[in-house]
């Protein structure tokens, strides 16, 4: 594999993972699911430069469904559910975003030293996917864990899914009909989501997790 | 023989503490003993920097018949004794220099005086001992002489609470510091350190003497979370005790740790530096965000103390990483890089507590919100406090820059290490130390801005005058060497080469090697720093600028009212203080270490009394550890003090059961 | 002979960053006014800025010492040295050698410590805000430039700018997101030291928006000349770190001749201009923010720096 190859593999993988910490970093409901937009398209160009230096037509198509479905269609839904139930909040982190920061530092460090000594046999090209794989997917948790929204933890679970397939376009060789169902089920997630969404928010009037736990029924 | 010469300076020294005890109520004592005192440093500091600098790895040995019969006193100087026997004496003879003129002001001579020497000479004693016994010995001596001159004035207010403090933490090193040497010695009970050298302990009992070694000499040093001390401590001494504790004895228990650790335990292994450097990065930036929070001219000075002392660890871990890794260049320059920053924190710590103690003599105020504008009444401490600032904020072309620069070049060497844990751990102790270098620069600004500029606050700063001359002496021979280490540094890192020759193998290049006085830390298409020509550039730069503007612009300058938008306030109050200075940085920091929270108490409208800002600043180390600790001792106090209250057959029961279970471990034993 | 050659170079490139400096503040805010459909100044106000207040007489404050006096010229000569140690034409010069990036940014920090002692001087409380703003921001803006400094050491085995240079136009470096990181990061620390939108306003009248301004409220006549151009020089040395780092085509190396040297030149033009039109499109596109929001935006540059550091170890895995 040539340099310019790795290369351009390489910036696509370590622009995912800054777009992750772009995710941490907003505040703003509206920025938050076009980051995420923004995230798809980042994944989505990543599997299509793999689909061109490993001779892989399939995984355009993994390309083009990542694109159309996660980066058009979802984000597009989102802001109209976020337009219906009236929320342009901004979203409070638990702790600082200075704080959230540094942890997706630690974060990323810790997958670089968990997987590049394990994978110390496999190609240069699959060693650093899965490392930064493994950060976007411990910075989706990161995101889900330290938000109070319950839209943003809808973003980070869905980063969570770029992250993987991130993984698996680099370890080379995942079929279509894996990504078929995984698209679907993220669809049938998004949609059962959405539809919760709008009955906490008949019940409750907001979307609040701090507030909707007060309601969980056992007693304290 | 250099040792020899060097134990009747020590003897000397001791017997002017035991004069001073006697003739401490005639006036002219102060005199007679701070010029002795100044008069044995300087043999001192010649015989060491003469072994020093002769270079080479030679050592000298002696042995006297004192202490334990079976061991005897065994002394020895070799280059890193002799290093610290210069940085010692160093301070020794400025603060005494600094005594002859203020201790005039002292108003409890007896107190001082005796232990003055006694505190020099156990200084002393410590760096050229070569045995477990007499290293103790010397070090308890230097902590109980140094305790005594810290309760020179007990009925001050909090005095009385930080020598109880500085007893107790100071017990406690000394007691790890026993365990470390009784490991090191294992169980053939060799405590001369030739024998510890070349006894070989096992990869966990060596840990355990790490451990044990940081927590003695680190809190002696003044590591976080060991550090407790120093604020309470340091600022409770007289002024040049302050700088002799902050500036020499903290470097004497670096001395210690290198002695111990890079010395007699042999080859270290890499995560003993990972360790190291962690705890000095943490220091460095927890020291310096201490700093930021005080008002106290000495506290805060106490608090850089400690993040100096994290800066001088992170480069003794760097050595210790690296010489883990089998490599002696790099290891070489944490090792420079450690040490020269041990010599320049020494100078300029030493300057801005003699600097702080004028501002005391002078308006008998330590807190920075009650001066302002004490470069108009006193400038020539001013000046030297300004040189110590910039020094101490490592900025170019002073000292303090040159040994942290080397320190960045150390940490920038990182890569080159094997362990992933260490090729993350230094680059980002790195971000912590350019961190504390920059809060460092901030506070000092604040230090010296609002102590020193501005417009008076009160009355005692309205009506400062310049302290004596053998105050300004002492300050400006530490100005000179903050200049002269800085430009030239190249002559101080050839000094070290001996040093760390012999503990690590390798050293810098030598200056003979290269042009215009240039350092140059690993090789010269690296990196390459000359303090000389920058100084050269700036001031030709500087001088050209002035001279042209001068001769063909304008050079008139006219006194007028400050500008101050329009509408100046006559009133001095209205000024910034140095909580407003550090408002931004303790908004930013604050909140997350301290748990600083502000609350401005407004009163209604209408209603004209004043507003009061309330900031609250908590110590989540003393809260988490040291308080929980008192409990638990006192809480173990309380249930053993039944003991004192028993019947004779309860006391006649414990000596029964006592005899009947040693019988019994005698027995298994066997 | 080749000695004084040598020198002559340095002091010619001495000589061009001086008289550059205040055109690329009147470019910059010449391409400002335009994107605001106003005529704004001519590109060589600065200078005829420069020589009227120079000419003028300073009034001093009387609560005033002699630090308010002398920190202009400090500012200036430290500002004007590091200047001319960042290379612009060619690299390599003979005096580069006496100081590397981490010293460069020392020098910077230098001016600025000067500098805030000035505004502590006067005792005003607008100067206690300059001051202890700055520092603030200071303090977050230094690691970070450091933390990039350390990105490039990585990639080029050195901190000496012309190395550093010379080893990123070579075939080896490539295509890497660390570089981009890198660069992101350092354009937020050059935003953030030069005072401009959205760290702080250059051109605000409001005392209390300040943080530059702030500081240098009492200065008159030729201190507050040397201040100004201090200023200009700052964001010339800014704009040539990242041109001779990020963009290092074009440059002469030392001692390739008269021709090298002036196609150097305009290339070194070319970048300045680049440069300060992206700089005057950015601060007419983006808002000023919150003094309480700049520690998140230096937090960020602090962060990308470091990642960019992290993102290196993982590339440089064989």
């Amino acid at each position: 594999m040539d340099q310019i190859a790795l290369d351009v593999a390489h910036l696509f993988a370590g622009g995912l993972v800054l777009v992750s910490f772009m995710l941490l970093y907003q505040d703003r409901m509206s920025g938050l699911v076009n980051t995420f937009a923004l995230h798809a398209l980042v994944v989505s160009l990543s599997v299509a430069w793999q689909a061109y230096i490993q001779h892989a037509p399939h995984l355009y198509i993994t390309a083009s469904i990542a694109l159309l479905v996660k980066a058009i269609v979802i984000p597009t839904a989102l802001h109209r559910i976020i337009v219906r139930l009236g929320i342009h909040r901004t979203i409070e982190p638990v702790v600082g975003v200075g704080q959230t920061m540094l942890a997706g530092i630690g974060l990323v460090a810790l997958s670089i030293m968990v997987m590049l000594p394990i994978t110390a046999a496999a190609g240069t090209l699959a060693r650093e996917d899965l490392a930064f794989a493994l950060s976007v997917v411990l910075l989706g948790l990161l995101m889900m864990i330290s938000r109070r929204n319950a839209v943003s933890q809808v973003i980070g679970f869905m980063s969570i899914e770029n992250g993987l397939i991130l993984a698996a376009t680099g370890a080379k060789g995942m079929p279509l009909v894996v990504e078929i169902s995984v698209a679907f089920s993220i669809l049938v997630a998004l949609i059962v989501i959405g539809v919760f969404l709008f009955r906490i928010r008949e019940r409750f009037e907001t979307v609040d997790i701090h507030e909707l736990h007060e309601h969980r029924g056992e007693q304290p | 023989m250099a040792v020899a010469a060097l134990l009747w300076c020590i003897a000397a020294l001791l017997a002017t503490g035991v004069c001073g005890v006697a003739a401490a109520r005639y006036k002219a004592a102060t005199a007679a003993v701070y010029a002795v005192a100044l008069l044995v440093s300087a043999v001192a500091l010649f015989i060491g920097a003469s072994f020093l600098l002769h270079g080479g790895a030679r050592s000298e040995a002696l042995t006297l018949p004192l202490g334990l019969p079976w061991l005897g006193a065994h002394f020895r100087i070799d280059s890193l004794a002799a290093l610290f026997l210069v940085v010692a004496n160093l301070g020794g003879l400025t603060a005494s220099l600094y005594g002859l003129g203020y201790g005039r002001h002292e108003e409890a001579p007896a107190r001082v005086l005796p232990f003055f020497p006694a505190f020099l000479a156990g200084m002393n004693l410590v760096v050229l001992a070569d045995d477990a016994f007499t290293f103790l010995f010397s070090w308890e001596f230097m902590s109980l002489s140094s305790w005594a001159l810290v309760m020179a004035h007990h009925r001050r207010p909090g005095n009385a609470a930080a020598g109880y403090v500085y007893l107790l933490m100071a017990s406690f090193g000394t007691l790890a510091l026993l365990l470390a040497f009784g490991l090191l010695a294992g169980s053939a009970g060799g405590y001369a350190f030739e024998s510890i050298r070349s006894a070989t302990a096992s990869d966990e009992v060596s840990a355990v003497v790490l451990a044990l070694v940081l927590v003695g000499a680190g809190s002696k040093a003044g590591l976080v979370p060991l550090h407790v001390w120093l604020p309470l401590a340091h600022p409770a001494a007289p002024s040049h005790v302050s700088a002799l504790m902050s500036g020499v004895m903290t470097k004497v228990a670096v001395y210690g740790f290198a002695r111990i650790v890079l010395d007699l335990l042999g080859p270290p292994l890499w995560w003993w530096g990972a360790l190291v450097i962690l705890l000095g990065g943490m220091t460095a930036v927890l020291g310096v965000l201490h700093a930021l929070m005080e008002h106290d001219l000495k506290r805060l000075l106490a608090y850089h103390t400690v993040e100096n002392i994290g800066i001088i660890f992170i480069g003794l871990g760097l050595a210790l990483a690296f010489e883990a890794n089998a490599m002696p260049a790099a290891a070489a320059l944490g090792l420079t890089a450690a040490l020269f920053h041990v010599f320049n924190h020494s100078v300029f710590k030493s300057l801005l507590f003699y600097g702080a103690g004028a501002v005391l003599t002078a308006t008998g105020e330590r807190d920075m919100e009650k001066l302002g504008g004490l470069i108009h009444r006193m400038p020539y401490t001013a000046f030297a406090f300004l040189v110590g600032s910039a020094a101490i904020s490592a900025l170019p072309p002073f000292n303090g820059f040159a040994s942290e620069w080397l320190t960045f070049q150390a940490i920038l060497l990182s890569p080159a290490l094997p362990q992933w844990l260490l090729k993350f751990l230094v680059p980002a102790v790195g971000a912590m130390l350019a961190l504390s270098a920059a809060l460092a620069a901030a506070c000092f600004v604040k230090a010296f801005g609002i102590t020193f500029l501005g417009r008076p606050r009160t009355e005692a700063a309205r009506t400062a005058g310049e302290v004596d001359a053998a105050s300004l002496v002492a300050m400006y021979t530490l100005v000179a060497l903050c200049l002269i280490a800085g430009i030239l540094p190249a002559y101080f890192i050839d000094a070290l080469a001996s040093v760390t020759h012999a503990l690590v193998g390798d050293s810098l290049p030598s200056r003979q090697g290269l042009e215009w006085l240039t350092i140059v830390p690993i090789e010269e298409s690296r990196s390459s720093y000359n303090g000389l020509l920058l100084l050269a550039f700036i001031a030709a730069s500087a001088g050209l600028t002035a001279e042209v503007i001068h001769r063909w612009a304008s050079n008139l300058t006219r006194k007028s009212d400050a500008w101050d938008c329009g509408f100046p306030d006559p009133s001095p109050a209205t000024q910034y203080t140095a909580g407003s200075f550090s408002q931004p940085i303790r908004r930013v920091f604050g909140t997350v270490v301290f748990r600083a929270r502000e609350d401005v108490d407004m009163p209604a409208p209408g209603d004209s009394r004043a507003a009061r800002l309330h900031v609250e600043l908590r110590d989540l180390l003393w809260e988490t550890l040291y308080l929980p600790a008192a409990a638990l001792v006192g809480f173990a106090a309380e249930k053993l003090n039944r003991v004192q209250f028993m019947t004779i057959r309860g006391y006649l029961t414990l000596v029964f059961a006592a005899l009947v279970v040693l019988l019994a471990i005698l027995a298994i034993w066997q | 002979m080749a000695v004084i050659l040598d020198l002559l170079v340095q002091l010619c490139q001495m000589l061009i960053v001086l008289a550059l400096a205040p055109l690329l503040t009147g470019f910059v805010r010449k391409v400002k006014a335009h994107l605001l459909r106003r005529q704004g100044p001519p590109l060589l106000q600065p200078y005829r800025d420069l020589l009227r207040l120079v000419r003028k007489e300073a009034v001093v404050a009387a609560s005033a010492s002699w630090v308010f006096r002398a920190a202009p010229y400090l500012v200036f000569g430290t500002t004007w040295v590091a200047a001319a140690l960042v290379p612009t034409f060619a690299t390599g010069l003979i005096f580069s050698y006496a100081a590397d990036m981490i010293a460069i940014v020392a020098l910077l920090g230098s001016a600025r410590f000067m500098l805030a002692l000035a505004g502590l001087d006067v005792g005003t409380s607008f100067g206690g805000i300059g001051s202890s703003r700055e520092m603030m921001i200071a303090s977050l803006a230094e690691p970070a430039m450091l933390m990039a400094v350390f990105t490039l050491s990585l990639l080029a085995g050195s901190t000496q700018l012309s190395f550093i240079a010379a080893s990123l136009q070579g075939p080896e470096t490539g295509l890497r997101i660390s570089l981009a990181l890198a660069l992101v990061a350092l354009v937020m620390v050059a935003i953030a030291e030069n005072a401009r939108i959205p760290i702080d306003n250059p051109a605000t009248h409001l005392e209390l928006t300040m943080v530059h301004e702030a500081m240098i409220l009492e200065y008159s006549g030729r201190h507050l000349a040397l201040i100004e151009a201090a200023s200009y020089l700052k964001l010339l040395l800014y704009l040539s770190i990242i041109a001779c780092v990020f963009f290092p085509w074009g440059v002469a190396v030392s001692g390739q001749g008269f021709g090298a040297y002036l196609a150097g030149a305009g290339m070194y033009a070319v970048k300045l201009a680049g440069g300060g039109l992206l700089l005057a499109v950015f601060e007419t596109a983006i808002a000023k923010m919150r003094v309480f929001r700049v520690p998140d935006f230096l937090g960020a540059a602090l962060m990308l720096g470091f990642l960019a550091a992290l993102l290196l170890f993982v590339s440089r895995v064989t």
